[in-house]
């Protein structure tokens, strides 16, 4: 079991749920990144969600674009996450997946990228455009390596696409809570919780909800009935107008008020 | 064997890599393609709107003036342009809107680099009483305004794309995003026969209808198959819809033309076959422009329509089974080829198209009299008189 599956079980005997922090790797450089790890850890972030910037990050909305585009400007590879995914371990224990598009790790080479994100201390991999169909040959050298692959789930998906799912996923399902890209919305929709229950009950993993959901009330409502709550493009909005110590102070910040959220709805 | 297999490869190609939220709508479209593309009616129907409303058969036309000016084989132009919305593109448009509308879609979207492809979606959604919205590249609405305004005209909403290089590749991942929020009552229209699977293998048979002709026509003409085809290559759908059907004809070469822009040496060119590598882009695994680092590089040419970093997998797989050969012209030969068919034969080619004569004008002179070439004049040029009197240092 990875440390993903681990923090899912102690939350559980805990019963708190997981709080899921997404930004991007290398925004606006990996120094950032890499001192932002611990600090958010610390403020409350059960699991850390990096993403691997891309130059068409077709699932996202334009915080998340812009916030690639940063990362990329600034140098970030997929070897400089690695690494300092690697320098991070020495010190911390936060369980850490990287999110992303299949082209920057097919051309980094699958096999490679595994071993090297297992030797790093990587514990989930999450692309975007790799549905279980594509991901026979990535998912096997993923679980050769101990690296769980997760899967998404959404609105869209019926009982064939969970089974199908279902033959894949490690760590936990991650259910799109909305037909549509990455980005804050008003409101979280309302048929969450069936959907859930349905994830639940077909594959024996723990779900987490993400998409559209940027404030601790927010994040309350969807801890009711999920085991877990992604967070993202509020947090990488931050990226947009603070720097250095200050953006790592309003990050965690902004952590911590969502943990309180995710806890006060337990 | 026929490719694509029932996952979409073609060898290591195409698929779908997409994000899980369209997987059903993919899907569901394949589903609805395989049941309707041998269905009487839906036949009966496409090929009524493609005689009496885009104009087909459009002629194989013998270029006998730019034949002997080059002195070597026979030069048959398959003229695509003289179709309805002055291009290949509406073959598809067609396909793809009958589709919509039998699966109940009340909206349509598209993305579009020249700007023909939106043309003839937004004609098909005016015939046919659907909305429809198209995603193009900021750069392109701006070499392009004459297709923009025609856009407008035919009641569709064009969307200005901003992000990335704001060319066909950014207009293609806006048209996906905008998909995925709308995925329940709206069709996207996908231009070439790139995309994720089911798109390859439809756009190619709605646009095989380009090489069943020609084959016929030629057949009458020469009382034999040609020997060799040539068209341009952006996504690759106009040069896949006149290769498919001599696919198993083994006498007859393929070769597709990429545009190479400013020269493969400069880096800035729109020619993954020739000069890029296999990666992963808009659903399918295919040759591709990119870095060292999997991110994608930007394309460059003078032409729109082919400013595109990836190409149709099926391209991918002809050119590694050696089936189809693959080669590239320049922004400058292409303004020569443009030049040539204008004032030799008085048609005057699309930019695109341009590419496909400029390669003949250096392909027939080696070939024997007795030999002939057929080349897909994709669209006409009417919308790239800005950009050729720019190139001319003509202001108009």
């Amino acid at each position: 079991m990875t440390r993903i599956g681990k923090r899912f079980a102690q939350l559980k005997k805990e019963k708190r749920k997981a709080l899921i922090t997404f930004v991007t790797a290398g925004d606006p450089d990996l120094a950032l990144t890499e001192r932002l790890i611990p600090s958010m850890a610390a403020a409350g972030a059960d699991i850390m969600e990096l993403g691997m910037p891309f130059s068409d990050p077709m699932a996202d909305g334009p915080t998340i674009q812009l916030s690639s585009e940063r990362a990329l400007a600034g140098g970030t590879t997929l070897a400089a996450i690695l690494a300092m995914v690697k320098r991070v371990r020495e010190t911390c224990d936060v369980p850490i997946l990287l999110m992303g598009y299949f082209n920057p790790v097919f051309a980094f080479g699958q096999e490679r990228f595994c071993k090297e994100a297992a030797a790093a201390g990587v514990d989930g991999v999450l692309l975007v455009d790799l549905p279980p169909e594509e991901a026979v040959e990535f998912g096997r050298l993923a679980r050769g390596a101990g690296v769980d692959l997760i899967s998404l789930l959404t609105p869209t998906s019926d009982q064939s696409r969970i089974a199908r799912v279902k033959r894949v996923a490690a760590g936990f399902v991650y259910y799109v809570s909305v037909a549509g890209v990455t980005g804050a919305r008003a409101t979280v929709a309302a048929d969450i919780g069936a959907m859930v229950e349905t994830i639940r009950s077909r594959v024996s993993l723990p779900v987490a909800v993400g998409f559209g959901i940027s404030t601790p009330e927010q994040a309350a409502t969807v801890a009711r009935v999920a085991d877990g709550v992604v967070v993202g493009s509020a947090l990488v909005k931050l990226f947009e107008e603070h720097r250095g110590e200050e953006l790592v102070e309003r990050v965690c910040a902004a952590v911590k008020g969502l943990r309180g959220g995710v806890d006060g709805a337990a | 064997m026929t490719y694509p297999d029932k996952h979409g490869h073609f060898g290591q190609f195409g698929g779908r890599y997409v994000s899980e939220t369209l997987m059903p709508a993919l899907l569901e479209l394949e589903e609805a393609y395989r049941k309707y593309k041998n269905d009487r009616e839906f036949k009966a129907e496409f090929d009524y709107y493609l005689r009496q409303y885009v104009g087909r058969p459009n002629p194989l036309y013998y270029a006998e003036k730019l034949t002997k000016r080059l002195g070597g084989a026979k030069i048959y132009l398959k003229r695509e342009d003289l179709n309805h919305t002055g291009a290949h593109k509406v073959n598809n448009t067609i396909g793809q809107g009958l589709l919509a509308k039998r699966m109940g879609k009340r909206r349509v979207i598209a993305e579009t680099g020249a700007g023909q492809h939106g043309v003839a979606t937004a004609t098909i959604a005016a015939l046919m009483g659907m909305e429809c919205e198209v995603f193009m590249g900021a750069e392109d609405i701006q070499r392009q305004s004459l297709n923009v305004f025609r856009m407008k005209l035919l009641g569709a909403k064009v969307t200005a794309v901003t992000s990335g290089t704001a060319t066909l590749k950014d207009a293609m991942n806006e048209a996906l995003r905008n998909w995925v929020t709308t995925i329940r009552d709206t069709f996207y229209v996908i231009g070439t026969v790139a995309g994720p699977h089911p798109y390859p293998m439809m756009v190619r048979d709605f646009q095989a209808v380009i090489g069943r002709e020609a084959r016929a026509q030629h057949m009458k003409a020469e009382g034999r198959l040609p020997d060799v085809l040539v068209a341009a290559v952006g996504g690759g759908s106009n040069a896949l819809g006149l290769f498919y059907p001599f696919l198993k004809d083994a006498s007859v070469r393929m070769v597709g033309v990429e545009a190479s822009g400013y020269g493969i040496p400069s880096g800035k060119h729109a020619a993954p076959l020739c000069a890029g590598s296999v990666g992963v882009l808009h659903g399918n695994k295919t040759y591709l422009l990119q870095d060292e680092d999997g991110q994608i590089a930007h394309a460059h040419s003078i032409s729109a329509g082919l400013d595109y970093p990836g190409v149709g997998p099926e391209h991918s797989w002809l050119k590694d089974t050696g089936r189809a050969e693959y080669v590239s012209i320049t922004d400058d030969e292409a303004l020569e080829g443009f030049k040539a068919l204008t004032r030799e034969e008085g048609i005057i080619p699309a930019l695109e198209s341009s590419h496909a004569i400029a390669h003949v004008l250096k392909l027939a002179p080696t070939l024997p009299k007795e030999q002939s070439i057929v080349v897909c004049l994709s669209g006409r040029g009417d919308k790239d008189m800005h950009t050729v009197a720019q190139a001319m240092g003509v202001s108009l």
